[in-house]
């Protein structure tokens, strides 16, 4: 597969209806920028020779301030800015919050490769396929540094942390095969850290996932075993919820917190009751379970993760970190 | 003026007032001062700017063929500390505020002419640390030192690197804090706030931000040092902290920093503008305040760095608008120095040429700023070549540019030479040539997807590249040609006369080079800043 | 008013107008190095609390673990040395040689008592295995990353007791100067 044609391009492709809408605000403020840019250029070579010194000693003639000027160059600006801002946050936003009905990938980084996670169980290095006009939701973690996915042809990107989840979502309009690179610097290879995101129609997406792809047991299912080997089941009965709290239905909800305040149960909830249980305890336990730190992996941790959700009925839109 | 050339040789000047090594490293004198640095600065800037070749030498092929990938990842690592830390931020106040400012204000000194010179030793030892960080094997964070790859995965320099900026933060520390109590305390007697140059209030905006933000880096590099050295978790998730508090921090320093290095510059192209417009400013007051409104909306900003960090969308967004906002009073200097050249009378000097470049180039890279501070683009383009040529922009073709004009306008006063005319507007022009080939197609590249601190990248991005690493010799040469014959007019060039563009201000009143103690009588101050009118007529009179 | 060395006053440095110019800045001055003292602790103290809100119960339990009698002794202490410190500046003014010299040293000795007994407490919490690091221990139950707050407990006391060392230093090398009457 050829990721690197042959051609010069000057411009990236515009694989996503995101992409196009970051284009319109790219060219509307290139322009912007290019008419102030010219102005000043303008403005500052012909007042420079228009007015260009005559004779040895003389002198400017003396400045009249104009206030209403000033005024005029500061609020013009701003008001031009201000709408930028608007524009572009709305589009932020968008990018930021993943629809409810995406499909959820768990991506793994770390130095120097990507390992992705289907919903369906099947696992793949650096490239990803997902299908065709389906909203994606990458759900993403490192197990070391900080890396960053970044797909120019989607125009989308986030950082990728270690001990936390971030998430990123597109969703593509044309099959292809895109550019996928890591954007934060992340050591040595760094610049090796490159992989590919695959869009294909869901007929052929289907046919990927059963024949090609590495069919392995839904991410869920291990989970469950993980649940009865990591014993959490000895406290997590799925009946009694004397020992510690019913796991079951609490995904997106509100959880009451000893302290009188409230978490939502999303990723980064179950992440942090799993491996730091002290940070925030449920109201009516006690601080009874160990923490996890250091016996989980990131994998283990995502397949309880996803087990722990699939407990919960119809997976409604975790609020993204 | 021939009279001041004929006693040149006989008058007593501070460079001719003693002689000998010990005579310039035990000097209190703020004119010597500025000279140790003056030279101290100008290797920094060609080390790093040796790292540069290498980088663009290395960017010429989509293959990383010519050095190791960390090799490669060293050299840009130490391009940015050195050009940020040892050369850019020092370079303006520390070489021109350090001669001028107290001249410009009719004092004998600075407040504290010890602490000056101490603050030229602290940053030399800092120098020599970060250099012998250098030559032990170098460093390889990125000079944004992130967490916890700096903390805990990093095997190369960090500490001596990270003791190095710890240090020299000190003396931008006192310097600073040297620059506010002596504009506080040491104006001659008329010189009120308002009657100061711009460049007086510019090193003050500046002073102000070096000695606030200075002290928040210096204890960030220190969490990091004592994380890496004693496996203590503060930002590395894995022993229990928080990455993005470093990111917080850090910027919380640097983002004001970026100011520290514009301000003065743009200090300085007030003062070129006018002189070479020989008019009073444009909208005096309006360029004062907006350098004090920069120092201080710079610091609420620093979160634009983080869009994508994790940080909240809210918090994203009010760092965006505020960003926007910090934006404005830059916009009203570049309008009110355009304006002063309506109905001026303009002479093409070689500093008139820098400053006009600056007030092109700096748009360019501001422009580009707010373009960045745009939450939708700054998806896109964030941590790609976009960025990298929206700071040279700024950085090489703003800063550099200011600093270069200064040096050229203000080089017969400190050196009581001229240097040769047509080869100063020769290398003015090559090297704007130069800058604009280096880093317009960044911008391209940027767009394009080409992420920063790349050692390798996809061969379709190789045009852009090799035009950029084509102007960045270009550039190269630029910025040899007034090292030349700057140094050749030392020895060679004409006497200068007291005045030599027949610009106003007390530093054109003393001789060149001025006595050691600048002022004979101390001055009383009558006129407003930039009157040229009144200056005429007293001429006539 | 002429500039020759000669015709300036003594101790006047010569690039100042008068002793009150001179002391105006010296003030202003020292007043600056206050600010940048605070912002420099002031990165601490962000990380403290930032912490403390991510682990609260974890800081409780550490904070626990401080010995609230030795902490408020040197508390006493601390403020016990800054009397004397202002006590040699009102004898410099005075012009008081003897007296200056005499409570500097004061301060001094008071300044190393600040330090015995940090290191005191350092002992401590040495044995008790609280030193972040491979030999950080922590009996209490599970409350999260007590640690944290050691972490941040060694680094404010320690950069604050170097701070001290540097004071005690430029004060041992201000007594010679005081005893010849520099001040
Ligand atoms: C001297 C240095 C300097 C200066 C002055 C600036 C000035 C500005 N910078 Fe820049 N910046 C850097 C140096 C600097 N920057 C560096 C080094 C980085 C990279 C750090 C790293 O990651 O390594 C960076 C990165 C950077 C980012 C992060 C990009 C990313 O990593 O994703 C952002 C985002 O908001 C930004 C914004 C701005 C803005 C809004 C200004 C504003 O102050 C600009 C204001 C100026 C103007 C606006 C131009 C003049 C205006 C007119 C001529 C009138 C017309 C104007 C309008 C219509 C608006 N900068
Ligand atoms: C003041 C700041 C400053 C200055 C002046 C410069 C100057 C230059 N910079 Fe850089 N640069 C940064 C600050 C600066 N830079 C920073 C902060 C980064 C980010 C680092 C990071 O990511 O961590 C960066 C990164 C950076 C990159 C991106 C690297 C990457 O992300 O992979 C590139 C690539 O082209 C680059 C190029 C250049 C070039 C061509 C110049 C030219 O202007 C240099 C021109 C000067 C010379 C060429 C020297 C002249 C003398 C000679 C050539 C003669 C030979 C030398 C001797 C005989 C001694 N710089
Ligand atoms: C020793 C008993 C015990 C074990 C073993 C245990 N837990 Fe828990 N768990 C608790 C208790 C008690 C709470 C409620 C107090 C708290 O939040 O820490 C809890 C809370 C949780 C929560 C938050 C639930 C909510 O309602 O918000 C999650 C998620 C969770 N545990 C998952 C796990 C997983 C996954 C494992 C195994 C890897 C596990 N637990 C093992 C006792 C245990
Ligand atoms: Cu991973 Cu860069
Ligand atoms: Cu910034």
């Amino acid at each position: 597969m050829n990721l690197w044609p042959q051609k010069f391009p000057l411009f990236p492709e515009t694989a996503t209806e995101m992409a196009a809408e970051i284009d319109r605000i790219y060219f509307a403020f290139l322009g912007i920028s290019a008419f102030f840019s010219l102005l000043i250029a303008g403005l500052v070579f012909y007042l420079a020779i228009r007015y260009r010194r005559r004779s040895p000693d003389d002198v400017g003639k003396p400045e009249q301030a104009a206030t209403w000027l000033e005024v005029a160059w500061s609020v013009i600006p701003l008001a031009i800015l201000v709408a930028m801002f608007f524009w572009g946050t709305k589009v932020y936003f968008e990018a930021r919050r993943p629809p409810s009905d995406a499909l959820e990938y768990y991506v793994t980084g770390k130095q120097w490769m990507w390992k992705f996670q289907h919903p369906e169980g099947n696992r793949e290095i650096n490239h990803l396929h997902v299908p065709a006009g389906q909203a994606i939701k990458l759900i993403m973690t490192s197990e070391d540094v900080i890396h960053s996915v970044f797909v120019p042809a989607f125009r989308v990107k986030m950082d990728v942390l270690p001990g936390r989840y971030t998430t990123l979502w597109f969703k593509a309009e044309k099959a292809g095969t895109f550019r996928l690179f890591c954007n934060e610097y992340c050591g040595v290879e760094h610049s090796k850290m490159i992989g590919s995101v695959t869009v294909l129609e869901p007929a052929d997406y289907e046919e990927w996932l059963a024949g090609a792809g590495v069919a392995g047991p839904a991410a869920a299912a291990t989970g469950e075993e993980l649940f009865s080997q990591k014993i959490c089941d000895t406290c997590h009965k799925p009946d009694s919820a004397t020992l510690a709290p019913l796991l079951a239905g609490i995904f997106g909800k509100e959880v009451e917190l000893a302290d009188g305040t409230v978490a939502v149960a999303d990723e980064n909830y179950f992440r942090e009751s799993i491996l730091n249980p002290g940070a925030k305890i449920v109201k009516g336990y006690q601080n009874l379970m160990p923490t996890y730190q250091g016996q989980l992996t990131e994998d283990e941790l995502v397949q309880l993760i996803l087990y722990v959700k699939s407990l919960s009925p119809a997976p409604t839109e975790g609020p993204s970190p | 003026m021939s009279t001041s050339a004929a006693e040149f040789g006989r008058r007593e000047h501070y460079l001719n007032a003693d002689w000998g090594v010990k005579s310039w490293l035990l000097t209190r004198d703020h004119k010597r001062i500025a000279i140790l640095y003056l030279i101290s600065i100008t290797a920094f800037f060609f080390i790093g700017g040796l790292m540069a070749v290498l980088i663009r030498l290395e960017l010429a092929t989509p293959a990383g063929d010519l050095v190791q990938p960390d090799t490669y990842n060293r050299l840009f690592t130490m391009h940015g500390i050195v050009m940020i830390f040892f050369f850019l931020i020092p370079s303006i106040p520390a070489v021109l505020g350090n001669f001028l400012i107290p001249i410009m204000i009719g004092a004998k000194d600075l407040a504290f002419p010890r602490i000056n010179l101490a603050s030229w030793y602290i940053y030399s030892i800092g120098g020599l640390l970060a250099m012998w960080s250098i030559l032990a094997g170098g460093v390889d964070t990125g000079w944004t030192f992130y967490t916890p790859f700096s903390t805990t995965y990093s095997n190369s320099y960090v500490i001596s690197t990270a003791l190095g900026i710890f240090v020299t933060g000190f003396s931008s520390i006192l310097t600073g804090l040297n620059f506010i109590v002596t504009i506080h305390r040491m104006r001659a007697p008329g010189l009120t706030w308002f009657r100061l140059p711009l460049f007086v209030w510019a090193h003050y905006a500046t002073s102000l931000v070096m000695v606030l933000g200075t002290p928040v880096l210096a204890i960030t590099i220190l969490l990091v040092a004592a994380e890496r050295l004693f496996h203590i978790g503060i930002f590395d998730p894995a022993l229990g902290g928080d990455p993005v508090l470093f990111q917080h921090l850090f910027w919380f320093y640097s983002h004001p920093a970026v100011y520290i290095m514009i301000l003065p510059s743009m200090g300085v192209i007030s003062e070129l503008i006018t002189a070479f417009a020989r008019k009073r400013i444009f909208g005096y007051n309006f360029i004062a305040f907006a350098s004090v409104a920069i120092a201080i909306l710079g610091f609420l900003v620093w979160g634009h760095h983080m869009f994508l960090s994790s940080q909240s969308v809210y918090a994203g967004t009010v760092f965006s608008i505020l960003s926007m906002l910090v934006a404005v009073p830059s916009a009203v200097k570049v309008f009110n120095w355009t304006a002063t050249l309506y109905e001026g009378s303009v002479s093409w000097e070689t500093p008139m040429l820098y400053a006009l470049g600056f007030i092109g180039l700096f748009t360019i890279g501001g422009l580009t700023g707010v373009m960045l501070a745009t939450l939708g683009i700054d998806i896109h383009v964030h941590d790609t070549y976009f960025v990298v040529a929206h700071f040279h922009y700024i950085m090489v073709g703003g800063a550099i540019m200011g600093y270069l004009g200064g040096l050229h306008f203000w080089w017969p006063k400190i050196t009581g030479r001229l240097y040769p005319r047509f080869w100063s507007m020769i290398s003015a022009i090559v090297i704007f040539v130069g800058f604009n080939l280096t880093f317009f197609p960044q911008f391209l590249l940027g767009y394009l997807g080409m992420p920063r601190r790349y050692h390798a990248y996809p061969e379709d991005f190789q045009v852009l590249n090799v035009m950029s690493s084509a102007g960045a010799t270009i550039l190269g040469v630029g910025y040899l040609i007034p090292m030349i014959y700057l140094i050749w007019s030392m020895r060679y060039g004409k006497r200068a006369s007291a005045n030599p563009w027949g610009a106003v201000g007390l530093e054109w009143q003393v001789p060149s080079p001025p006595p050691t103690h600048n002022f004979e009588e101390t001055p009383t101050v009558e006129d407003e800043a930039y009157d040229y009118t009144a200056a005429k007529e007293k001429k006539v009179a | 008013m002429p500039s020759g060395q000669a015709a300036h006053p003594a101790g006047l440095e010569h690039h100042f107008e008068s002793h009150e110019q001179q002391r105006e800045a010296a003030f202003f001055g020292m007043w600056l190095f206050l600010v940048t003292e605070v912002l420099f602790f002031g990165g601490l103290f962000t990380a403290y609390v930032v912490y403390r809100r991510m682990n609260h119960d974890a800081f409780v339990a550490g904070s626990h673990e401080l010995d609230v009698l030795l902490g408020a002794f040197n508390t006493a202490v601390l403020i016990g040395s800054s009397l004397t410190m202002a006590l040699a500046v009102r004898a410099a003014q005075l012009g008081r040689r003897k007296g200056i010299a005499l409570f500097l040293l004061a301060t001094i000795a008071l300044g190393g008592v600040f330090l015995g007994v940090k290191a005191v407490e350092y002992h401590h919490k040495w044995e008790e295995n609280l030193v972040p690091g491979p030999h950080f221990h922590w009996e209490g139950d599970p409350v999260g990353n007590v640690e944290m707050f050691f972490n941040l407990y060694f680094l404010m006391t320690g950069l604050h007791a170097s701070h001290m060392v540097i004071g005690i230093g430029i004060m041992l090398w201000m007594i010679p100067l005081a005893w010849k009457g520099r001040y």
